[in-house]
């Protein structure tokens, strides 16, 4: 039984350098050369994680289940 | 250096235009943390440097729900923080509030809504035609087209608009409103929202505000307080700003030489000269709201103890020459350009993608309708407001 993991990946071409994923949760992003990064690309699941998602205004933020590929966030 | 010991009375001065003042460039050399004492709630940090500016924003160990009903925070109103809206909380209130919304504002969403934009403000731009020169730009466009973009998008009547333009301006006042009348207005405001709500109740509606209702009653998502005060901090945070701007903007176009040319020769520059307004003209006064250290935390240097107050001013971190070259000059065509005008981290503008799709419209067909536009007045003859929290001109003659 494996636990389930998110895969995070960001677009850094579209990312406009707005701080908000890094301001929800600097444990999983960062800033490099004024774009975001993620820490890790595959994480534990955390509800942070997805509001990053959610609340980035360029939706360069995707979330995935690691397992299925699933886009978990942004919402279509 | 300025000796350590040195608390200035902050804000500088009532600024005169859209100047900056100089002190914020000396700060940013000699003293980028610095000691400062507001008018109300006593002494707390100045910070003045960009990448201490996104410090502050975007670290989680400074919070805003620690201002708020706190009378010993110190800060530009006589009134303390109030609770209640986006800016003012902290995760994970701030977050699950956001969340309802964040969606309705994303570029891509925004987008969807740039042919309406266009027609509300080619609606504008041919009555001003119709009147003939000259015109007042701050009544005839600025004050008419943010508020109708919004109130659309929330979903309430934008004849109703006189009550947000009391509201937004009373909001924003150091000293342009008495507490009592600030007061009024806010209590007018909630109960004309809580109808609003109430008649979505009795009819749904597709719109935001709509939307809101669903999320409060069908998945108990919000509290009817909170329902209220998202929809009022919506309407208030997003008109006044922007029909600011777009007063400002014209101003700066039309009184550096060749930019109005410019931009009619290359109405692909637009984007990006919207990006260097916003760069280079502040549109607060230099009190923003404070941040408050919930644990001590080290910010250029400089260890800021918690408890302690610190606030950050964009026009000083926008004109960093580190990040900047030529900060005070307006290059419409600089590139790249990491500004904070929206600000930085979680309350990074909600409205930002929205606020550029007006501001791009706004000027780019100003520009394309009225090609031969000039001040009516002379520019020192420009009258700005004061008191306020935002700058930007009282009235905006001009002619062509
Ligand atoms: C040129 C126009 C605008 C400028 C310069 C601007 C600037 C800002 C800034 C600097 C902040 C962060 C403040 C802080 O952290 O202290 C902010 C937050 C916010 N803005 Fe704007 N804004 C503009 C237009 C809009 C519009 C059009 C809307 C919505 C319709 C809007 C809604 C908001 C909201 C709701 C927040 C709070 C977000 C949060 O705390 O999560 N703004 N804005
Ligand atoms: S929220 Fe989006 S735009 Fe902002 S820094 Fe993160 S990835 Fe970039």
């Amino acid at each position: 039984m494996t636990e389930q993991r998110w895969r995070i990946q960001i677009d850094k071409r579209t990312c406009i350098g707005s701080g908000l994923c890094i301001g929800i949760s600097p444990d999983h992003f960062r800033l490099v050369d004024g774009r975001s990064e993620p820490r890790a690309e595959s994480v534990t699941p955390d509800d942070l994680v997805l509001d990053a998602a959610e609340f980035c205004p360029v939706e360069a933020i995707l979330v995935r289940a690691e397992n299925t590929m699933t886009i978990l966030a942004p919402q279509q | 250096m300025s000796s350590d010991a040195e608390v200035r009375d902050y804000p500088f001065g009532e600024p005169a235009g859209i100047e900056v003042d100089p002190l914020f460039a000396k700060l940013r050399r000699e003293e980028p943390v610095s000691r400062i004492r507001l008018p109300y709630g006593g002494e707390g940090w100045l910070v003045t440097r960009h990448e201490d500016t996104k410090l502050v924003l975007a670290d989680p160990r400074f919070s805003r729900a620690r201002t708020v009903d706190r009378d010993d925070v110190p800060r530009t109103t006589p009134e303390p923080a109030r609770g209640g809206f986006l800016l003012n909380m902290d995760p994970p209130e701030h977050n699950r509030l956001r969340r309802l919304v964040a969606l309705a504002f994303t570029s891509r969403r925004v987008e969807r809504l740039r042919p309406r934009v266009q027609e509300i403000v080619g609606e504008r731009l041919a009555e001003i035609e119709r009147h003939g020169p000259p015109t007042d730009l701050v009544r005839s466009l600025a004050l008419q087209v943010p508020i109708v973009v919004i109130c659309e998008m929330l979903g309430v009547p934008a004849r109703d608009q006189e009550r947000f333009q009391d509201f937004s301006d009373a909001v924003l006042s150091t000293t342009a409103y008495t507490p009592e009348e600030i007061l009024a207005v806010r209590t007018a405001l909630q109960t004309y929202l809580a109808d609003m709500v109430r008649r979505r109740r009795e009819q749904p509606t597709d719109d935001l505000l709509g939307a809101l209702v669903a999320a409060r009653d069908d998945e108990d998502r919000l509290s009817e307080e909170e329902l209220i005060n998202l929809g009022i901090g919506l309407l208030i945070a997003g008109h006044g700003t922007t029909a600011n701007q777009i007063s400002n903007f014209t101003y700066v176009l039309l009184t550096r030489p060749g930019s109005w040319d410019l931009l009619r020769e290359r109405p692909d520059l637009v984007p990006g000269a919207v990006e260097e307004l916003l760069r280079y003209v502040e549109f607060g006064t230099g009190g923003s709201f404070a941040k408050v250290a919930t644990e001590d935390v080290l910010v250029g240097g400089v260890l800021i103890p918690a408890g302690d107050a610190v606030f950050v001013n964009a026009q000083a971190a926008n004109r960093d020459e580190t990040v900047f070259d030529s900060p005070d000059e307006v290059d419409l065509l600089r590139q790249p350009n990491p500004h904070l005008a929206f600000g930085h981290g979680l309350h990074h503008c909600l409205g930002a993608q929205l606020a550029r799709l007006i501001l791009q419209v706004t000027i780019g067909s100003l520009v394309r309708h009225f090609p031969s536009l000039r001040l009516a007045v002379p520019a020192e003859d420009v009258p700005w407001k004061t008191g306020l929290l935002v700058r930007g001109p009282k009235a905006l003659p001009v002619s062509w």
